[in-house]
């Protein structure tokens, strides 16, 4: 027998099981953490759906799917997502447009695009809490010795514009919308990184070829530039999507006296009905709808965005 | 072919493409001076002096936020948290995409799609099997349980990229540790986590960012003030002192300078790390 044939013999049995336990430890601490934090979870939420409980209480009774039929009929949960839909509508066409029109814009020889792209960056990375907070402050609608407290409505009577004075965050017909621009202050640099990166791989050789044609650069734009920019902005679409509709810390931040149920988003259902009415099961119940929901939503911008592809 | 009136149009169009883009720049960056601007000014002054630059500036109310609002403590607290975290992830998830791209193990494709699908599915409602989940282990009101959560938190993609850019660098460096008699542990430590650098500078930055700004798994697992990060503490803070805005404000420029920073020092990592991020999902 030759050294060859030794080495290709396999491998005794206890070796290959000593083998694979090693390697297997090296993704153990992130099989483990992911396991109870995350895969656990994931599976009681489900669980608790169909339970009613008040998270004290050793015992939970069973009530099918109770909790989901009566989520059919609640009108503040429906309401919540109207809201939650309503940002998100401001997002994908304001916030977005703004983005892609200020990658346009930085995607050619321009002075000062580093510095443009760092400024736009920089609310993206700044916090719900501070920026929401901020925001309450400009927004600020009392009043001091007949002076408006808040910078916005001040400078509105400065320009001679009083009547555009408004109770931006406490009144219920302005109060969302507002939240929604400033969601959209905070969220476009994002949009405009991603969508600028995905502008600089387009070959300027397409540019020169559809020049050489004729095209103006309207046409340029419609049938090379957006073609191009279909997977990026399907990428960017269904992200804002997903974050919009989760929306939630921002309110709490900007409105935190209470507007009744005009400002409730489907985050801070859940939270209200688990922290404040103790109910668990209901409140797993609307956490399930949501996901689903948010799934079939992101799903179906895939298949949109697959379609315009062709 | 360039005539003057060429040059005119030229002209026009880049002054109203700047000029689009400073009024965006100026949006951008209002809100922030004005948060500094206030932070510096009295309870009496605030309300009532619209002035850009005011005049007398009272440096005083970063003290006074930092020891008697309590921004001292959180701003501690979220140092302890973002780097335990950080360091966290990045021993585990070097670990096990370091395994993922390399070694052989049974059930490798599995737990592999496990964390892929993580990074798929939205679960919005997962806070509350969590928090009960927390309670029972009595985890909850502590810095172990919420470190824990915030490792899981990041681990999906952090594991991700990393996998990725193993796949896309070469053995060799590897193999020769392997000869001089490296162990799987040594190879990992010696030749791949110092190779993976660009990697994982990418995840440090991003963890820290998504560390430093969290506040909901802060909010319903933290009760203590003594616990609380910065995020938390400040809408306790705004909770009891709803009209003390200059301290408050100056709560905020402490609970965003550091992120500012951070971000000004590494934004080319940022913006590239986004990039990859993306496209990998």
């Amino acid at each position: 027998m030759s050294a060859e044939t030794l080495t290709a013999q396999p491998k005794p049995r206890a070796l290959v099981v000593k083998d694979n336990l090693k390697n297997l430890a090296f993704v153990l601490p992130a099989v483990i953490i992911f396991s109870v934090f995350y895969v656990y979870p994931f599976f009681e939420i489900f669980r608790l759906s169909l339970q009613s409980w008040d998270g004290i209480s050793p015992t939970s009774s069973w009530v099918g799917l109770a909790n989901f039929t009566e989520l059919m009929r609640d009108k503040i949960w429906w309401s919540s997502m109207w809201h939650a839909a309503y940002i998100t509508l401001i997002a994908l066409t304001f916030q977005n447009a703004l983005a892609f029109a200020l990658a346009l814009a930085c995607d050619r020889e321009i002075r000062m695009q580093r510095f443009y792209r760092v400024v736009f960056f920089l609310p993206p990375v700044l916090s719900e809490v501070v920026v929401g907070m901020i925001w309450q402050w400009i927004l600020n609608s009392d009043v001091q010795g007949g002076q408006p407290i808040g910078v916005l409505n001040y400078w509105l009577t400065q320009m001679g514009l009083p009547q555009l004075v408004h109770h931006w965050l406490s009144d219920p017909q302005t109060a969302l919308t507002c939240i929604a621009v400033v969601h959209c202050w905070k969220g476009f640099g994002w949009g405009f990184i991603m969508l600028l990166a995905g502008l600089q791989t387009i070959d300027h050789q397409l540019y020169e070829a559809a020049k050489v044609d004729g095209a103006n650069s309207w046409h340029t734009f419609r049938h090379v530039t957006l073609p191009m920019m279909v997977p990026v902005i399907s990428v960017v679409m269904i992200l804002t999507i997903l974050g919009s509709m989760q929306v939630f810390i921002l309110i709490k931040a900007m409105v935190s006296q209470g507007l009744g149920y005009h400002t409730e988003v489907p985050v801070t259902r859940i939270l209200l009905s688990m922290q404040e009415s103790g109910r668990f099961g209901y409140a797993c119940a609307m956490g399930v709808t949501f996901g689903v929901f948010l799934i079939g939503l992101s799903l179906a911008s895939k298949l949109l965005s697959g379609k315009t592809k062709q | 072919m360039e005539g003057p009136r060429y040059k005119a149009i030229g002209a026009l169009k880049s002054t109203v493409i700047h000029a689009f883009l400073i009024s965006v720049t100026l949006t951008c960056l209002f809100p922030l001076f004005w948060m500094v601007r206030c932070s510096l000014m009295t309870n009496q002054t605030v309300f009532t002096d619209k002035t850009f630059i005011p005049k007398d500036l009272h440096f005083s109310n970063y003290v006074q936020a930092w020891v008697d609002g309590g921004f001292g403590i959180y701003f501690l607290n979220s140092v302890v948290y973002t780097v335990s975290v950080v360091v966290g992830i990045v021993l585990i998830a070097s670990l096990a995409a370091y395994a993922f791209s390399r070694l052989k193990f049974w059930g490798k494709n599995f737990f592999f799609g496990m964390f892929l699908a993580a990074m798929m599915i939205p679960l919005p409602g997962s806070f509350v099997p969590l928090v009960v989940l927390m309670n029972k282990l009595g985890l909850a009101n502590h810095r172990i349980g919420y470190i824990l959560c915030m490792i899981n938190v990041g681990l999906s993609m952090s594991i991700l990229l990393l996998k990725t850019f193993f796949d896309r660098t070469p053995q060799d460096l590897e193999d020769a540790a392997r000869i001089d008699g490296c162990g799987r542990l040594g190879i990992w430590w010696h030749v791949a986590l110092p190779l993976a650098r660009p990697a994982i500078a990418v995840i440090v930055i991003f963890n820290s960012l998504s560390v430093w700004n969290e506040y909901i798994l802060a909010t319903l697992l933290l009760n203590d003030k003594t616990l609380m990060p910065l995020q938390r503490g400040i809408m306790v803070f705004q909770g009891v002192h709803s009209v003390d805005y200059p301290i408050l404000m100056a709560g905020l420029t402490i609970a965003a300078t550091p992120i500012i920073l951070i971000y000004l020092a590494m934004q080319r990592h940022i913006i590239k790390g986004l990039v990859e991020g993306a496209t990998v999902q």
